[in-house]
């Protein structure tokens, strides 16, 4: 199980996590930020593998990354 | 649930001020977790540039300079002289290092400077709005190339990394992208061996990161990649020019 949670605030809509993430659960909301730029959600978080790949191509340092055992 | 990926201790907790998907942002995020792993932070200076990311003073949670346009290298020569306890590095763009400053860079390296440098080659000038820089590819299309980069009257882009490899002086020389997260892990790896490179004293160290401008490529995020991945690599392939091990 893993699971990503995105500092909303900091997304810039790039769209680079969604074209990173081999398990194409990510989207763009339907909602703007304060920035105005549709922030990037995670559509099923119970199929996320937990491989960050979203998080190693955001510029903005938006994602966390969570995995089940790992210390 | 354990943390995987999280935000760098070597990075302040300001927004960045980059256009969406500017891979500046990417590269500032590597060099922060290279310091937090090999443990650097506390003795760390940043030499910023001018361009883009002239304000990476606010960025990296390090003490730091901001140099006249090409003089990083310059500045960090003389802070790694007179501080040879602290890690210094430079982070500069195209036009900054192969332009105005291309005779600092070559100096810093032919005198083998035990300085690390962040070459952040993005084939333009982005601050300026979108200028054709000395690494802008032939048939590129810049603000001042609008027909296309043309060799007739405009020369060649210079491949930095392969010139500064042929330098004696020069420790580690490699250049990199970040346009897909496999490119992403082993930029970082570059990064960290070239900051080992000046803990272990043995000199200059640069890696050049091929890296996006959306906003002055007049393409998406997105498409970006796309460019890096098939213009880009074509021109300035992806390597290690020199390592530690076969310098001088
Ligand atoms: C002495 C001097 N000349 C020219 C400029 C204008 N100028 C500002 S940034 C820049 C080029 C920036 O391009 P680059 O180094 O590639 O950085 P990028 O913005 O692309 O990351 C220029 C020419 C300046 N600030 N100072
Ligand atoms: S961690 Fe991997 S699977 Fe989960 S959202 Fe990010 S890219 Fe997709
Ligand atoms: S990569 Fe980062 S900034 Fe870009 S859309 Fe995804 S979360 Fe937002
Ligand atoms: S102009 Fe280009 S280099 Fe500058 S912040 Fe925007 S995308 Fe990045
Ligand atoms: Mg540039």
């Amino acid at each position: 199980m893993a699971k990503v949670s995105f500092r909303e605030e900091l997304c810039k809509g790039c769209e680079l996590c969604k074209q990173a993430c081999p398990k194409g659960i990510i989207e763009m909301g339907s909602h703007i930020n304060a920035m105005g730029y549709h922030p990037a959600q995670v559509t099923d978080m119970s199929k996320c593998i937990g491989c960050a790949f979203c998080a190693w191509m955001c510029p903005d340092v938006v994602i966390t990354v969570e995995k089940e055992g790992k210390a | 649930m354990g943390v995987v990926f999280e935000r760098p201790k070597s990075l302040t907790q300001q927004k960045f001020h980059y256009c969406p998907g500017c891979h500046h942002g990417i590269i500032h995020r590597l060099v922060a977790e290279v310091l937090d792993e090999l443990g650097l932070q506390d003795r760390t200076i940043a030499i910023a540039s001018v361009g883009c990311s002239v304000f990476a003073y606010d960025y990296f949670d390090v003490d730091a300079i901001q140099a006249a346009h090409g003089r990083a290298p310059a500045v960090a020569t003389g802070v790694k002289r007179s501080r040879p306890e602290s890690i210094v590095f430079t982070y500069q763009g195209d036009g900054d290092l192969a332009s105005i400053g291309a005779a600092e860079i070559i100096h810093a390296a032919a005198r083998g400077e035990n300085i690390t440098v962040i070459f952040v080659n993005n084939a333009i000038y982005g601050m300026t709005g979108g200028q054709m820089a000395p690494t802008t590819l032939v048939g590129q299309e810049t603000t001042t190339s609008p027909q296309g980069r043309n060799p007739k009257n405009a020369g060649y882009p210079i491949r930095m990394s392969e010139m500064l490899a042929t330098l004696p002086g020069a420790s580690y020389i490699a250049r990199t992208s970040v346009h897909d997260p496999k490119h992403v892990r082993e930029t970082k790896k570059a990064i960290k061996e070239a900051f080992q490179v000046q803990v272990e004293g043995k000199g200059f160290s640069l890696v050049e990161v091929l890296s996006a401008c959306p906003t002055n490529w007049h393409m998406t995020p997105v498409e970006s990649l796309e460019w890096i991945k098939n213009e880009m690599i074509a021109y300035y392939p992806l390597g290690k020019f020199k390592s530690a091990e076969e310098a001088k």
